[in-house]
């Protein structure tokens, strides 16, 4: 039941995508079928640089999520809100991903609702809470601790760093792990950043 | 199992046939279907409506498009040495390169504005700038060449930059803030000891003659993009900077730490006339102005001494900041001056400010402190309004002339359309990929001829054939006529395509030389017709007077010439017809070949190593008898006391 539930989730997930997909683009070609994993659509340029395929380079931010088991509601919330091609640019950004448990964590219906094509902006808005501009390992997150520098995050919100013991905390939230990504860092954090601005 | 997998694949089809409704016209999309194809296609024999000249970034140099077809009409080499047209190796053009500190064969080219008079595009003179060593340049648009360099002093990173309205003035703004003077000092202890000099440089409304006026000493924020105020803020100048907090190290990080960065109104008209009572101090400085004879296809380079330099402080009521959230690119003033876009890179919104609001707040005298002892103006005083959550990274903004702007985001590679009206985004449309700067003929200036908009892409990625590695970067054009974009085309450019302006073809090509005239060559060593050609000695200098016509150089033998001679090659071409170059190679010359246009001069310097006869031909394919066009030196040993002798068909 466990796999029929999953499977069910990762179609709808796809059908999304296709749809935001879809509606994106109005004069380019679409993929006109969805493939096993459902994101490797058929490379079309037009769609933008997230939906090249290049077996070549490192993995960038978005391969990254795509890759995790962890974070399919994070992939899931970038592809509903159309973010997905600013994921991949030469950026230098840094993604502070939540897992599927940060967003388990919410409260009942919340995921759901953001997941709705009328509050694509509000989701874009708390992803864009999620990613820093330039690069930030943790080497550089601890400095920012001691020197005081807050995070811009690409919502326009600036968020906390501090340290307890060896843990770094973004926004009040632990950073768990993280992955040097091409086009930046991924840390994986266990809690949503919520904006202060909530409009 | 198996049954409910089937049931929802067949949720998900519906999905996909629900979300790509209307997925029957889909189908005929593209370049077919939509007519871009006509819209674009220049049909053989008939010409492109507007020239756009395209910065070639990190090649140096500049090249010109037609559009909207794309094509590439010409590269035309300003700051680096060019293996085509011989810039930079042959001996009429080397001087161009010279600088403060010696010959340099590889610049940066950044942004380029066209001349203006009273604020509409003239099509006189397109002026462009060098990044690595501050230099700026005049391209003359009768003949595409560079008539001018002018080193630009006691600066580094020469960013900001742009022409007044009419064309008085350019400006050249510091990008890496350095010790003004140069001086020997720790790098830590920048913060308050590096200063931002904006350069300002009087243009000649005659010849379009660069003179350097004044340097306008700023805190060392470095100065980034600039633009004039124009109509209602003609007068004002403008420019962005984005390391208020002077950091020297990991600017990526140490850059991005103020919530506001500033945008720097001055009032040059009143710097100009403190400068023109008396005000100011001379610093030391020392640079190079390289001018172009396009007669004598000859350029001289001559060191200056001397800066002339304004302290902001001195001049109260000049020079103003205004705060403008994170680390600011794009400073944009629109066609009627009113309005001053400032795009913070790493920005959630677009702040626009209001020039009226600028002024009465200055009026007012209402500041918020000061940064150096220059008063900052209040960010809620003179904003004009926001445009909210626009897209992710902008940079710059162009204007159509109809009441809208176009913003290119870098990070969401889109470009947005949004109206000065109310501030609401209009229509967006994506970019292959991450897009730097936009233009739109005559986009910044008072008079757009806003029907078209090409973005210029930093990543080309998967765009055309792969190519290895390394690729041309992208540019898109757009239709901005209708409401909304409609992308119609997509070509490879030179280099990066760092910045461009756009220009109606008929405001240019009228004034396009043909060829040089003969009686108008002033060359040094022109000859004017075959009788003239000879070869003299000077110790062991040998000047070789030579002519080309179809198909022959005269003179094509030429004998006593000895291992260690330095043999100047002045090459005249005699033909008076619209197109018809020649080229000019000799065996074994280690500097260059030549490419000398119609009535034209050009020198090349060889130095023969061994003896033996060597060939010289036309490089250029000119005539059918091309293959023919050639000769012989015979180089003799060093020491020996040959008979100098030159001559074709034996006379």
């Amino acid at each position: 039941m466990k796999t029929k539930s999953v499977l069910f989730a990762f179609l709808i997930m796809a059908g999304t995508m296709l749809f935001v997909g879809c509606k994106e683009k109005s004069s380019e070609d679409v993929p006109e079928t969805s493939t096993e994993t459902g994101t490797t659509v058929e490379t079309s340029s037009n769609r933008g640089q997230a939906f090249i395929e290049d077996e070549n380079s490192e993995p960038n931010a978005l391969r990254t999520a795509i890759n995790s088991p962890d974070h399919t509601t994070l992939v899931a919330a970038v592809q509903a809100a159309g973010v997905e091609n600013a994921l991949v640019n030469v950026g230098p950004l840094s993604v502070f991903a939540p897992t599927n448990a940060a967003f388990a964590k919410l409260p009942a219906g919340t995921v759901d609702d953001l997941l709705k094509p009328e509050n694509k902006e509000k989701l874009a808005y708390i992803l864009k809470n999620h990613v820093a501009p330039s690069n930030y390992p943790i080497e550089t997150l601890k400095k920012n601790v001691e020197k005081g520098r807050t995070l811009y995050m690409a919502s326009g919100e600036s968020v906390e760093v501090t340290q307890q013991g060896e843990d770094i905390y973004v926004g009040g939230i632990k950073i768990v792990g993280s992955v040097k990504v091409s086009n930046g860092w991924v840390h994986i954090i266990e809690d949503v950043i919520l904006p202060k601005n909530t409009n | 199992m198996k049954k409910i997998n089937s049931i929802l694949s067949l949720l998900v089809l519906v999905v996909i046939m629900i979300g790509c409704g209307g997925d029957g016209d889909r189908k005929k999309s593209g370049a077919m279907a939509t007519n871009a194809a006509e819209r674009v296609y220049v049909a053989p024999g008939e010409h492109d409506e507007f020239y756009g000249f395209f910065s070639g970034g990190f090649s140096g140099q500049m090249s010109v498009y037609g559009l909207p077809s794309g094509r590439l009409l010409k590269v035309m080499p300003v700051f680096s040495q060019d293996a085509e047209k011989g810039y930079g190796y042959n001996e009429g053009t080397k001087p161009m390169l010279n600088t403060s500190y010696g010959f340099i064969p590889w610049g940066d080219l950044h942004h380029v504005d066209i001349s203006q008079t009273n604020g509409e595009l003239d099509g006189r003179w397109v002026f462009t700038h060098e990044n690595n060593t501050p230099r700026v340049a005049r391209i003359d648009l009768n003949t595409f060449e560079t008539g001018e360099i002018l080193e630009i002093p006691n600066s580094a990173g020469n960013h900001s930059f742009a022409i007044t309205e009419n064309t008085e003035y350019l400006i050249a703004g510091t990008r890496f803030a350095i010790p003004s003077p140069q001086r020997d000092m720790s790098i830590e202890d920048m913060k308050g000891n590096f200063k931002g000099p904006l350069t300002f440089v009087k243009i000649d409304q005659e010849t379009g003659g660069m003179e350097l006026a004044f340097q306008v000493i700023m805190p060392g924020f470095n100065f980034d993009l600039a633009h004039p105020g124009r109509s209602a803020s003609h007068g004002w100048m403008f420019a962005t900077t984005y390391n208020s907090e002077e950091a020297n190290t990991l600017l990526e990080v140490n850059a991005s730490q103020n919530d506001k960065d500033f945008i720097v109104a001055l009032n040059w008209k009143k710097i100009e006339e403190y400068v023109k009572n008396g005000g100011g101090t001379m610093m030391d400085a020392e640079y190079a102005h390289n001018v172009y004879n396009h007669n004598s296809s000859t350029a001289t380079s001559t060191m200056k001494k001397g800066v002339k330099t304004v302290d902001p402080k001195d001049i109260p009521g000049a020079v103003f900041f205004m705060p403008i959230p994170k680390s600011p690119h794009g400073c944009d003033v629109d066609p009627t001056g009113e309005y001053i876009v400032g795009s913070g890179k790493l920005a959630a919104e677009l702040t626009v400010f209001s020039f009226s609001k600028m002024i009465k707040a200055i009026e007012d005298k209402n500041y918020d402190g000061d940064a150096y002892g220059i008063p900052i103006l209040k960010y809620e005083d003179i904003l004009g309004g926001i445009v909210k959550q626009p897209g992710l990274g902008p940079l710059h903004t162009e204007f159509d002339g109809k009441g809208n702007a176009y913003t290119t985001f870098f990070i969401s590679s889109e470009v947005v359309k949004w109206s000065l009206k109310d501030y609401q985004v209009i229509d967006r449309k994506p970019t292959y990929y991450s897009v730097g700067h936009l233009m739109i003929p005559g986009g910044n200036s008072r008079k757009p001829f806003g029907k078209y908009l090409v973005a210029m892409n930093k990543i080309t990625k998967d765009r055309y054939l792969p190519t290895g590695p390394e690729m041309n970067h992208s540019a898109q054009l757009y239709d901005i006529s209708g409401d909304k974009m409609e992308l119609l085309l997509d070509f490879p450019t030179i280099g990066e395509p760092h910045y461009a302006a756009g220009i109606p073809a008929d405001l240019i090509k009228q004034n396009s030389k043909k060829i040089y005239r003969l009686d108008e060559n002033e060359h040094e060593h022109a000859v004017r017709n075959e009788s003239e050609t000879r070869v003299e000695r000077k110790g062991n200098e040998v000047h070789v007077y030579m002519t080309m016509i179809r198909s022959h150089f005269a003179p094509d033998n030429i004998e006593g010439i000895k291992v260690g001679d330095k043999v100047y090659f002045h090459v005249t071409n005699l033909e008076q017809d619209f197109d018809v170059p020649h080229g000019f190679a000799m065996i074994g010359a280690n500097t260059a070949e030549l490419l000398i246009m119609p009535g034209a001069t050009k020198t090349m310097l060889w130095e023969p190593k061994r003896i033996g006869v060597y060939p010289l031909y036309c490089t250029d394919f000119c005539s059918a008898l091309h293959q023919e066009m050639q000769g012989y030196v015979r180089v003799s040993p060093a020491g020996s006391n040959p008979e100098l002798k030159w001559s074709l068909d034996g006379d």
